[in-house]
């Protein structure tokens, strides 16, 4: 009797965990570029800008403070990333230029556009993985504008978007693979890209719904142009410091001016 | 005499398949370190291969992918031994749990993969992970030489029994390494983790001290509370060490080795301290059975000695 009971109680052990504790993947063929989440065709501006009533928006994005320092990334579990390599690759999360601005900070139209409608631009936008990095770390698309994916390592990646509000997807890309070309049906800031392979590999991709965006770059400036004249909602986002906003009047023919500054 | 030898050659295959199951349940912490969980898009296949470069997180991912077929393959392995030659059709039972239990785990980890690590799913397989562990373990002892032999029984006459307290300690291990994983997986805080170390503390506490005070003229049993208080300590340190470990390399750009080594530690330790008090419980049922009823073990259930 009481064998049959300590195997009740071993199955109950069982029970416990399958009662109480509570996609897919594809992966990319060889040549040639794999398609797949194309969007509806875009539909023309609801209401076409007048260049002559457009302004445009400025700025740059000043940091101050500590600089927290980039480590060094470790490669060595790949050897190929390592030897991609000849120098130390330092992680690329917080880029302040020589100038005391901020790199890859994702600057956008957050408001003010109304029911405004964009199509989609034909030319493509590129993501390489180059040593084992993401390149470029910040980039901004329109919603259906297609996203070129490539590996120009000599190793195995995973591409993995983890968006909240586009469908997750996970795709391997073998060396010499073909591109991966994709797009994101809505608008979304930011999905991270992260390749699982190599977790210290991210991107993110800032999905807007209108043309009204950029990333800052070198200088840490940015400039939004063609914004027909009106009041504006001026949004970044930056991976390690978050968000910001600002609201800006924007007059035709005329560049209204939004300076950011984040604290280290 | 043949039969015999069988029977102890089938209890060492249980138990290098405990073994194997825990390794595999250190495998799977290795992943979940190593944030490698998604490493290999695809599933049950690995880049569309059975062997993928080992680089990189997929070392992490298929490597547990290829513990997890031996452990399969060990456990069908010992599940057919048992149903050809085992005598006690609740231990066969037992096997058909397992190798069901073992099954759902493969499947679980391949949906788990598929969607994306989904949380609920996650835990579910770290949960049944420790609950196959406990069945395997179960099965080794069943098959024992010791259990199977006629052995003097020992009234337990205290509240709670023995084996109560010993239930009580496993139950509350198990519930704890439920509430690590959704700790793990980002669904809990650490806060519940935490208070409820403290009360597997003072239950296991508790059993060690009945161990060492009323029944310490059983070596078997003494000898194991004794390892659990040491596990124990050990767990404990673990635990903090993780927290503070944690803590300190959460915004690292990549998973950290002293992280990933002292959470898998962790993560190992637990499953060695459920392991250890689920067989002190059969141990207790066994040896000490309750005041009223003093069972024979050795046989089948209907041989009662009352």
């Amino acid at each position: 009797m009481i064998q049959t009971k300590l195997s009740w109680l071993s199955v109950f052990t069982l029970a416990i965990a399958l009662t109480g504790c509570g996609g897919g993947q594809e992966s990319a063929p060889a040549g040639g570029a794999s398609t797949e989440g194309a969007a509806a065709p875009a539909a023309a501006p609801s209401a076409p800008i007048d260049p002559a009533t457009a302004g445009s928006v400025t700025g740059k994005v000043a940091f101050t403070g500590q600089a927290p320092a980039n480590p060094v990334i470790r490669m060595d579990a790949t050897p190929a990333c390592a030897q991609a390599n000849s120098e130390p690759v330092h992680a690329d999360e917080v880029l302040v230029n020589g100038n005391g601005t901020l790199r890859n900070v994702f600057v956008y139209v957050k408001d003010g556009l109304g029911g405004r409608t964009f199509p989609a631009p034909a030319e493509e936008v590129e993501i390489d993985q180059q040593g084992c990095m993401y390149r470029p770390h910040v980039l901004g698309v329109m919603v259906g504008q297609k996203v070129r994916i490539k590996n120009a390592d000599s190793t195995n990646h995973n591409v993995h978007p983890m968006p909240t509000n586009n469908r997750e997807w996970n795709v391997s890309q073998p060396p010499g693979g073909e591109d991966l070309i994709r797009d994101f049906p809505r608008a979304e800031v930011m999905i991270p890209v992260k390749c699982n392979v190599h977790p210290w590999m991210k991107t993110y991709v800032g999905v807007s719904a209108h043309p009204f965006f950029a990333v800052t770059g070198e200088d840490g400036s940015f400039e939004l142009k063609g914004l027909p004249a009106g009041e504006y909602t001026i949004g970044i986002w930056h991976e390690k410091y978050g968000t910001q906003e600002m609201k800006v009047t924007v007059e035709a023919q005329k560049a209204a001016t939004a300076d950011f500054s984040i604290t280290g | 005499m043949g039969e015999k030898r069988d029977s102890v050659y089938m209890h060492r295959f249980a138990i290098l398949t405990a073994i194997a199951t825990f390794f595999l349940i250190m495998a799977g912490a290795l992943v979940v370190g190593n944030e490698a969980g998604l490493a290999v898009p695809d599933w049950p296949l690995s880049y569309g291969t059975w062997m993928p470069p080992m680089e990189g997180g997929v070392f992490y991912e298929h490597g547990h992918r290829m513990v997890a077929t031996t452990v399969g393959f060990l456990t069908t392995v010992l599940v057919l031994w048992i149903w050809r030659k085992e005598p006690r059709s609740w231990v066969k039972r037992l096997g058909w749990t397992a190798l069901a239990a073992v099954i759902v785990q493969g499947v679980l980890g391949g949906i788990t993969v598929l969607y994306f690590l989904p949380a609920p799913v996650s835990i579910t397989h770290a949960c049944l992970a420790q609950a196959f562990f406990c069945i395997v373990l179960s099965l080794a002892v069943f098959t024992s030489p010791a259990w199977q032999s006629v052995q003097e029984s020992h009234e337990d006459s205290d509240s709670p029994a023995f084996r109560h307290l010993c239930l009580a300690a496993s139950a509350a291990v198990y519930i704890q390494l439920a509430l690590g994983a959704a700790v793990r997986h980002r669904v809990l805080g650490v806060l519940a983790h935490l208070l409820w170390a403290g009360m597997v503390t003072v239950i296991m506490l508790w059993m060690a001290r009945r161990a060492s005070v009323r029944w310490h003229q059983l070596t078997s049993v003494h000898r194991l509370s004794g390892a659990i208080v040491i596990l124990l300590i050990l767990q404990l340190i673990l635990g903090a060490g993780s927290y503070f470990i944690r803590e300190a390399t959460k915004n690292a750009v990549q998973p950290q080795f002293s992280t990933v080594w002292i959470t898998t530690a962790h993560v190992a330790i637990g499953a060695l301290l459920l392991g250890f008090s689920w067989v002190l419980t059969l141990m207790a049922y066994r040896k000490l059975p309750c005041s009223s009823k003093i069972y024979s073990m050795a046989g089948t259930p209907e041989k009662s000695l009352v």
